[in-house]
């Protein structure tokens, strides 16, 4: 679906300035190297298998499904990888790569601070030096993953400019990237950014899409009618759609963060109130003004703070093969709770946008239909703020 | 030839940069006849986006004090309508991608032709993304600006050989700001440049000192001065087109010396 300069029909590309580019070509020439190296897979798979503790459980949420009264619910347990989250896998990819590149250092943004968490912990591990790019605001909503960080040996940069958030956190992580090149792998936590980002983050995380298929054939017998995933950059939801893109009978549904409701400005889902534009390397929706300044996106959810959406999502939507529905922090927080009080699984606010959507579709689907919600991360991290949005102040 | 290549024809080049808009539009303008007055080749005009990736934090702050002050890009046109009364030397823009895709990319260099600008920058457009602008800026006579960074290396023949204007030479990794030493190897870049292409060469990032301005120069065929600007534009406010003047004086009879 891409082709060399990294394009998703009119989306993507390699929107950066001069002093990256060789940077950029030459990770796409070690990815095109090691990307079907048997040494290579057999290591990740290794590091898949018995440090994030892949495969992920395929679970029938069977009390979710009664209560609901329709499609069956199975949830996709990316919360019981090692950290948390399914940041890791790409994240122990990337790092996998940047090793055998010879870079001894790594940087990232974060949001949530889960893909930070995942970046500090993959370099403790490798050995490699890491500072992690957040911004000031998210080190305070997630002060708990911010000591995770430091814990993990990595330096946390406290990002003040713009809006202090993900995206600010970003454009850091890329200035830090273009003074220092030469021992440094940029490891970008979402399917964003210049090729060959979208490309690499979204074949790491398709190992989501590809254990659904194998746990739902040996559970059901048969694909599903729906999965589900939370977007804001949109790795969780690409590794949950990728490997059923071509099988036309699944409906792909990422749930993108509507923050206090798309008829206002406090808004982070991109697809329903963005339009086309080229920023952090890519081209593809972006929520902005008449002149093309990038909005102060809101969501209560960290890690869907994000005022675009990876490029590939972009053209799933261009072309209607999937289907982008706002969810507001009112019903991701209901969802929150709800997940937890059902099943017995508190998910992060992030995986609860997902959640929510299913909670609105699940009961208008037959019993005989099969629904999956990818669970991206687990929610701990969230508590303080969810008691907080519901009037309770705790200490983390 | 285009007038902004014309500009490097009798002596070196000096090419200031001011954010447009920081503190507002008046003053700008009012900065940019000084520099015009004091003896500046070719002047870049910034027009403020929010998240400015190669900016450094001198230049970012501007970015976001235009912004706040109502800056738009609209509104920076009538500015060089205004100015175009009064200055004559080339001018160009220089800004982010999305300003000028957003705006329509046809429609916002149309109108640049129609007001006199001369030249486009879009450091986040690299050789690989620039047709989309470039096949444009071509039909409206716009010489749309390439950029060569430290880390440019075997990409630097297909770059100069494309270049239209001038070449802008990136002196050091990172992003826009003053810096106490330059140590790349300059030198063997622009004799790379001046094997594949005729192309005048300027240096930008982390000049701030006439001497340092005049060390570049005279390596090449002119120097770039942005953050230093910019931040004499921030101590003195409304009050900066004087000291603006001054600043760009002083490093024109370094360039000339």
């Amino acid at each position: 679906m891409s082709n060399s300069n990294g394009r998703f029909g009119v989306h993507g590309g390699q929107y950066i300035p001069e002093t990256l580019m060789n940077a950029v070509l030459e990770l796409e020439a070690a990815y095109n190297r090691y990307k079907d190296d048997p040494e290579f897979n057999k290591e990740l798979n290794t590091l898949f298998n018995e440090y994030a503790n892949r495969p992920s459980r395929l679970y029938f949420a069977e009390k979710m499904t009664k209560d609901l009264g329709g499609a069956k619910i199975y949830l996709k347990r990316e919360d019981l990888n090692h950290t948390g989250a399914h940041k890791i896998n790409n994240v122990l990819g990337q790092a996998l790569l940047a090793k055998k590149m010879g870079k001894t250092r790594l940087i990232a943004e974060t949001g949530a601070g889960q893909h930070g968490v995942a970046t500090a912990t993959a370099a403790a591990l490798m050995g490699m030096e890491c500072v992690v790019f957040m911004g000031e605001e998210d080190t305070i909503r997630q002060a708990l993953n911010v000591y995770r960080m430091r814990l993990l040996g990595a330096e946390v940069i406290p990002v003040k400019t713009g809006t202090a958030t993900l995206k600010d956190a970003v454009s850091e992580a890329m200035r830090e990237w273009t003074s220092r090149i030469s021992d440094t792998h940029y490891c970008l936590g979402s399917v964003m950014g210049p090729h060959p980002f979208p490309t690499i983050v979204r074949d790491f995380q398709a190992v989501i899409s590809k254990e659904i298929k194998e746990q739902i054939m040996e559970k059901e017998g048969r694909l599903p009618d729906a999965v589900l995933a939370c977007v804001g950059g949109g790795s969780n939801a690409i590794g949950t759609f990728y490997h059923f893109i071509e099988d036309e009978s699944v409906k792909l549904i990422g749930c993108e963060a509507a923050g206090r409701g798309i008829d206002g400005f406090e808004t982070a889902a991109t697809i329903n109130t963005g339009r086309i534009g080229i920023f952090h390397g890519m081209k593809s929706y972006f929520c902005q003004d008449e002149y093309g300044q990038i909005a102060p996106v809101y969501s209560i959810s960290a890690g869907l703070d994000y005022p675009g959406i990876g490029p590939e999502h972009a053209y799933l939507h261009d072309i209607g093969r999937a289907e982008y529905v706002p969810v507001t922090d009112e019903e991701a927080v209901c969802a929150f709770e709800y997940l937890s009080k059902t099943e017995g699984i508190i998910p992060a606010i992030e995986s609860a946008h997902a959640v929510a959507h299913a909670m609105k579709i699940a009961p208008t689907m037959s019993k005989d239909q099969i629904m999956v919600i990818t669970i991206s991360g687990r929610g701990d991290k969230d508590c303080a703020a969810i008691a907080r949005y519901r009037g309770e102040n705790i200490n983390e | 030839m285009s007038k902004i290549k014309e500009a490097f024809s009798d002596k070196k080049a000096f090419i200031p940069f001011i954010t447009c808009g920081d503190p507002d539009l008046e003053t700008t303008k009012k900065c940019v006849i000084e520099m015009v007055k004091n003896g500046a080749s070719i002047i870049e005009l910034g027009i403020p986006f929010s998240d400015p990736t190669a900016e450094g934090p001198v230049i970012q702050e501007a970015n976001m004090r235009a912004l706040s002050a109502g800056t738009t890009t609209d509104k920076i046109f009538d500015m060089v309508v205004e100015l175009r009364k009064e200055v004559s030397i080339p001018l160009a823009f220089m800004t982010y991608a999305n300003v000028v895709y957003s705006y329509g990319s046809e429609r916002f260099i149309k109108k640049c032709s129609e007001i006199g600008m001369d030249g486009l920058i879009l450091p986040d457009v690299p050789y690989e993304e620039k047709e989309e602008f470039s096949e444009i800026c071509e039909k409206y006579e716009i010489d749309l600006i390439s950029l060569i960074a430290p880390t440019s290396n075997d990409r630097i023949a297909k770059i100069a050989g494309d270049a239209k204007g001038f070449l802008y030479i990136v002196s050091s990794l990172g992003v826009t700001g003053m810096r106490s030493e330059i140590n790349t190897d300059l030198e063997s870049m622009v004799a790379l440049v001046r094997e594949n292409s005729d192309i005048p060469c300027a240096i930008g990032f982390g000049i701030s000192k006439p001497e340092q301005a005049a060390k570049m120069a005279a390596i090449s065929d002119g120097a770039i001065i942005g953050s230093a600007i910019v931040k004499i534009v921030a101590e003195y406010g409304k009050d900066a087109p004087e000291h603006v003047g001054e600043f760009v004086r002083s490093v024109r009879e370094a360039l000339d010396r």
